[in-house]
């Protein structure tokens, strides 16, 4: 870890200001001289291991009296991006409308963990890949463009099968973020300019030629609330993992349906530890859509969602687990009580 | 799970809670980072990026501007260190890779810098800002890799004597009515205790204090005097609390010494505390070994011919060597048996032991071996090995001091509720969950060594025990207090233990499950010295000796004998007799069968362990039985393991409620050696990739909802004077072949390489 300067940001403005000053237009954000502290269970992390050496941190659980609220009532959620995940999985109004939600948190990290984690933190959360945070590899695109990826190659048992590219297969390893992409979520971003909102699922971009810039955060910008409309009955959220608790996805399905008469009016397939990104296969939705929902419709979908998986030497079987993973939350989605 | 601790059985001492347990519950042990050190500087290790090669420079202009950094200590002003000796060829160290010797490189992770700062902070800081050039050769990392050499491990390791062999098993095999060819494979593992590998050093003048877990601080405080070139009585190692060994803090790291001399150099205490992934490549490890088992078998189930050959990776300088054929080729009845042992020198760290050295990897080949077997036979694969049962083993015909293997197979299999098995594999499912039985035997040799220890006891009962054996989370403070209280008939509350600090009476280091019997057979002997002398005292007319002897029970009697016949003291008569106000006695202990240089050697720090199969006229082993339940995912095929049951037989149970504890930990960490350990090697650079708690998987305790520890009663009067067996590395033996085992039968599918993970299901 490398000395920093510490700002504590009492309103959102300063905040705000504070990241953007420090913010180069050139540099992905990742890489900016500010950054903004919540739960501090990423980015402390990183910087101790010398993969983020901020040269100013800037404190943003003041804000938390005004950014983490759990609004339930009415045709929508609204999550602040600052209550802790602990919280939200235990909301009761969550667990009873939204499982799969309080399902997907309940499932991350570990207890301690989830206590002091945000929810906007939470999908901040930067990949596990061993060769990024570790930085006596020379050779990684996320961390050094250009310098080429040290896992395509090496030990990639955790690595991605989905929206990979030649420069990157780092995988996104949380949780929470499929579950918002499964029930249509907008977050709410607050920058120099006030308040703007967009799809959840337009916050993370897939590696491409530039696995460095993860998020479309401009500088400056936070993500301050979520926003979840209150449309999906049906959802579910199944992880696959080493241990019992306190570990990240091999594979992870987030599903929601909408099914009237046997028939599905509509569908949402997100996956998690198997992209770079959350990742939603809207090939395996088209695909459920306006059909009677039977075990060979499930497994159809499923080959869908990983019809364009790449596996490599090591991390292979996650195209098959996740197919047969989605398949089995098809099936617990479609037959679930509501 | 129940948390009551055990209820003694024949031959078993009270659960008396643990000597430590309010400190450590409080947080008030001190571990070797937490003693106090005046006005200290810091350290931080810097470590190549490269496996094999060399450093050409440092760039340390950036490292150096760091506010605080006192200096950077490269090769190129390294310490003057002494030529290091192998432990196994009469030195003290777990390496002979001197880091900061010259600019070779030898393995990942070798420490090429440290840094020294006024504060860990700013040595973190300037380390991170070190800029290191190599020159890299392409590094052979493992089996198979292009470049690494393969010899047979007798003649090359010293403490491998001999490829046991019996009969004609070529023969035999080809003449078996059953045949079994199987191999299996073993990956590499790190200790990780929770203590991280610190160092702190502090001369007072030409004294050294080093404060380091160790498992053996005078192995430690004589290696490092050897390598600064100082007298061993000015060097001082100091660890009362060690947070975990596992055969990790055995023999001397390179660190030590290093930072001994740097301190020396600054005049000013230092202290290290590396980080988890330092930890990974500056200390030792288990590491990978393949098998080959060969098993024949008449049709009824008796061995007829049992052949073993593993190979084993080590480093290019140190022919460091398990080999546990020692026991595979010794555990069951067999009149042909073979074996053979090699090498596989690669670019890595020297490995070293880890909890139940050669017994883990190679029971797990051998106990997945009899399994397989008892499918062919078609046979339960408990009364497989009932019929292999003996009382001698098949090598040199030697008895068994005592074997209760088919006791813990019975005693488990009914606490598991083994009859509720269809034997049938994929025959039983729970839901989403293929359910799977399996089991495994488990054993350990019994070994001791010369210990020394030093009692006082006063005329108010209040006693103090010296000793310089090891606190590494074992329970050696409590079950040492009870054998004095015992022994000298006093209050346990009444005796205050001194452990971990080389100014004590030697003891052996903490590894090979000896310690009990070695420590607590020297701390018998010195209690009945004092109570020689207090006896004679109030009966200076008897014949004293005699009398002494009838009363107490000295030389080799075991403790629960003597304890029958024993009487009590009165204390306060005694020492009015005496005419003194305490009583101090030291005294060195010595097995049967322990080499001439015994004494010798225990005072200058090298190890001379009896026991196992190397005694002279039997043979002595700790056994048990190990029962798993595994469910499989049918759609996601994870694994998970819900119950772990074991019964064990281990001569005389100090202490019920440690001994529960550490055999628990031993299943749980057999579990976790079968499902998730392994350190991942990237074969193109020969680094280790998961070198860190997050992705070096260990169990949480959501994975380890049922463990059951069944301590049966067992008397063994032919092993040491506590008549105890060891069993800190007795329960992780058989649970990697139990847990595949249950894999096999809940699946069909048979697994021989560790460890499982859920892409090596097919079902």
């Amino acid at each position: 870890m490398r000395s920093f300067l510490y700002q504590r940001a009492t309103d959102p403005g300063m905040a705000v200001q504070a990241l953007s000053a420090a913010a180069a237009a050139n540099n992905p954000l990742t890489q900016a001289a500010a950054q903004p502290l919540a739960g501090g269970t990423t980015l402390i992390d990183l910087m101790k291991l010398d993969v983020m050496r901020p040269a100013a941190i800037v404190d943003i659980n003041p804000l938390a009296r005004g950014w983490s609220g759990i609004e339930t009532g009415g045709e929508k959620l609204r999550l602040g991006a600052l209550a802790k995940m602990s919280d939200v999985a235990a909301h009761a109004d969550i667990q009873r409308h939204y499982p799969v939600i309080a399902n997907s948190l309940r499932l991350a990290a570990s207890a301690q963990l989830r206590n002091m984690a945000t929810l906007g933190g939470n999908v901040m959360q930067r990949t596990r890949c061993s060769y990024f945070r570790d930085t006596s590899y020379d050779n990684c695109n996320k961390r050094i463009p250009g310098s080429g990826c040290a896992a395509m190659d090496g030990v990639n048992r955790m690595h991605a099968v989905l929206g990979t590219s030649d420069q990157c297969i780092a995988t996104y390893p949380g949780d929470f973020a499929q579950a918002l992409i499964a029930l249509d979520a907008t977050v709410e971003i607050t920058g120099k300019s006030g308040t703007r909102s967009m799809p959840f699922a337009q916050l993370h971009k897939a590696p491409g030629n530039t696995p460095d810039i993860e998020t479309t955060l401009q500088p400056g910008e936070l993500i301050s609330a979520f926003s979840i409309p209150r449309r999906w009955p049906r959802s579910v959220y199944l992880k696959a993992r080493d241990r019992q608790s306190y570990e990240f996805a091999l594979s992870s399905a987030a599903i929601a349906l909408d099914v009237q008469d046997g028939m599905i009016r509509d569908a949402r397939v997100a996956l998690g530890g198997v992209a770079t990104v959350p990742w939603r296969a809207r090939e395996a939705e088209s695909l459920l859509k306006g059909q009677k929902f039977d075990d060979g419709l499930a497994r159809r979908a499923a080959d869908a969602a990983f019809a364009d998986a790449k596996g490599r030497q090591h991390n292979s079987f996650k195209i098959s687990l996740g197919k047969r993973l989605v398949a089995r939350a098809l099936q617990q989605a479609s037959t679930m009580e509501v | 799970m129940t948390v009551a601790a055990p209820e003694p059985k024949a031959n078993m001492g009270n659960p008396a809670p643990r000597y430590d347990a309010v400190v450590k519950v409080t947080g008030r042990a001190t571990y070797a980072s937490d003693m106090p050190l005046a006005s200290p500087a810091y350290a931080f290790l810097v470590t190549s990026a490269i496996a094999k090669g060399r450093v050409e420079s440092f760039d340390l202009a950036d490292a150096n501007r760091v506010r605080g950094v006192i200096d950077i200590v490269t090769h190129e002003k390294g310490p003057k260190l002494k030529e290091l000796k192998l432990y196994s060829n009469g030195g003290y160290a777990g390496t002979t890779i001197q880091p900061l010797k010259s600019a070779e490189i030898a393995h990942d992770g070798q420490i090429i810098a440290v840094v020294i700062a006024e504060t860990y902070e700013a040595a973190r800081e300037a380390a991170n800002r070190v800029t290191v050039s190599y020159t890299a050769v392409v590094p052979s990392a493992t089996f198979d890799s292009p470049g690494t050499t393969t010899a047979a491990a007798k003649g090359q390791n010293s403490q491998f004597k001999e490829d046991p062999q019996v009969g004609n098993f070529a023969k035999a095999f080809e003449d078996a009515e059953v045949k079994l060819t199987a191999s299996y494979d073993t990956p590499t593992q790190h200790h990780n205790p929770m203590e991280l590998f610190s160092t702190s050093c502090a001369w007072i003048g030409d004294n050294l204090v080093i404060y380091e877990p160790s498992q053996y601080v005078y192995g430690l405080k004589n290696g490092v005097a050897e390598q600064l070139g100082i007298d061993a009585d000015k060097v001082r190692v100091v660890n009362p609390y060690v947070g975990g060994g596992f055969g990790s803090r055995g023999s001397m790291t390179p660190r030590t010494a290093i930072i001994a001399a740097i301190a020396r150099r600054l005049n000013r205490p230092i202290k290290l505390v590396p980080t988890r992934d330092q930890g990974f490549t500056i200390a030792t490890y288990r590491a990978e070994t393949r098998h080959e088992i060969k098993l024949g078998a008449s049709r009824d189930g008796k061995l007829v011919a049992l052949r073993h050959e593993g190979a084993e990776v080590s480093s290019r300088p140190d022919a460091y060597c398990v080999g546990g054929t020692k026991t595979t080729t010794r555990l069951y009845a067999c009149p042909n048996v073979d074996s053979l042992v090699s090498i596989v020198r690669a670019d890595r760290n020297t490995p070293g032991f880890m909890r139940s050295p050669p017994e883990v990897p190679y029971l797990f080949a051998l106990e997945s071996a009899m399994d397989e077997l008892a499918v062919k036979l078609k046979m339960d694969p408990v009364e497989l090995r009932r019929i292999n049962d003996t009382t001698n083993e098949p090598i040199g015909g030697k008895p068994y001091t005592s074997r209760s293997l088919m006791a813990c197979f019975d005693e488990a299999a009914k606490a598991f509720g083994w009859s509720q098995r269809s034997p049938e594999p994929k025959s039983m499912a729970d839901g989403d969950w293929l359910i799977g039985y399996g089991c495994a035997a488990t054993c350990y040799p019994t070994q001791m060594g010369p210990s020394a220890a030093r009692v006082r006891l006063q005329r108010d009962g209040r006693t103090r025990v010296e000793i310089a054996g090891h606190e590494i989370g074992t329970g050696a403070y409590t079950i040492i207090a009870q054998t004095a209280a015992e022994r000298l008939g006093v209050p346990l509350e009444k005796v205050a233990v001194f452990v971990g600090d080389s100014e004590l009476p030697p003891a052996p280091v903490a590894g090979g499950s000896n310690s009990t019997a070695s420590t607590c057979s020297a701390v018998m002997m010195v209690c009945d010295q004092i109570r020689q002398r207090l006896f004679k005292a109030m009966m200076p007319n008897q014949s004293l000796t005699d009398r002494a002897k009838e009363t107490v029970g000295i030389g080799q009697t075991p403790a629960t004998r003597a304890a029958k016949s024993d009487r009590s003291l009165d204390l306060e008569k005694a020492f009015d007799a005496l005419g003194a106000g305490v009583v101090e006695e030291y005294g060195e202990w010595k097995p049967e069968d322990a080499p001439l240089d015994s004494f010798q050697a225990m005072h200058s720090g090298h190890v001379r362990l009896v026991g196992g199969h190397s005694l002279k006229d039997k043979i002595a082993y700790a056994f048990g039985a190990e029962f798993v339940e595994v469910r499989v995912n049918r759609f996601t095929h994870e694994i998970r393991a819900p119950r772990l049951v074991g019964a064990f037989a281990a001569g005389r149970i100090m202490n019920p409620r440690t001994a529960r504890s550490q055999l628990m930990g031993g299943l749980i960490w057999g579990m976790s050696s079968a499902l998730l350990e392994a350190t991942e090697i990237d074969e193109r650079t020969a680094r280790y990739v998961n070198d860190n708690f997050a992705d070096y998987l260990v169990p949480v305790n959501a994975d380890v909802p049922g463990v059951e520890v069944i301590l049966l009663s067992e008397q063994d009067d032919h092993i040491n004077p506590a008549g105890a067996k060891g069993l800190g590395e007795l329960a992780n033996v058989g649970t990697n072949a139990a847990v595949c085992n249950a894999i096999y039968h809940a699946t069909g599918q048979r697994i021989r390489k560790l460890p499982v993970r859920l892409e090596n299901i097919e079902v």
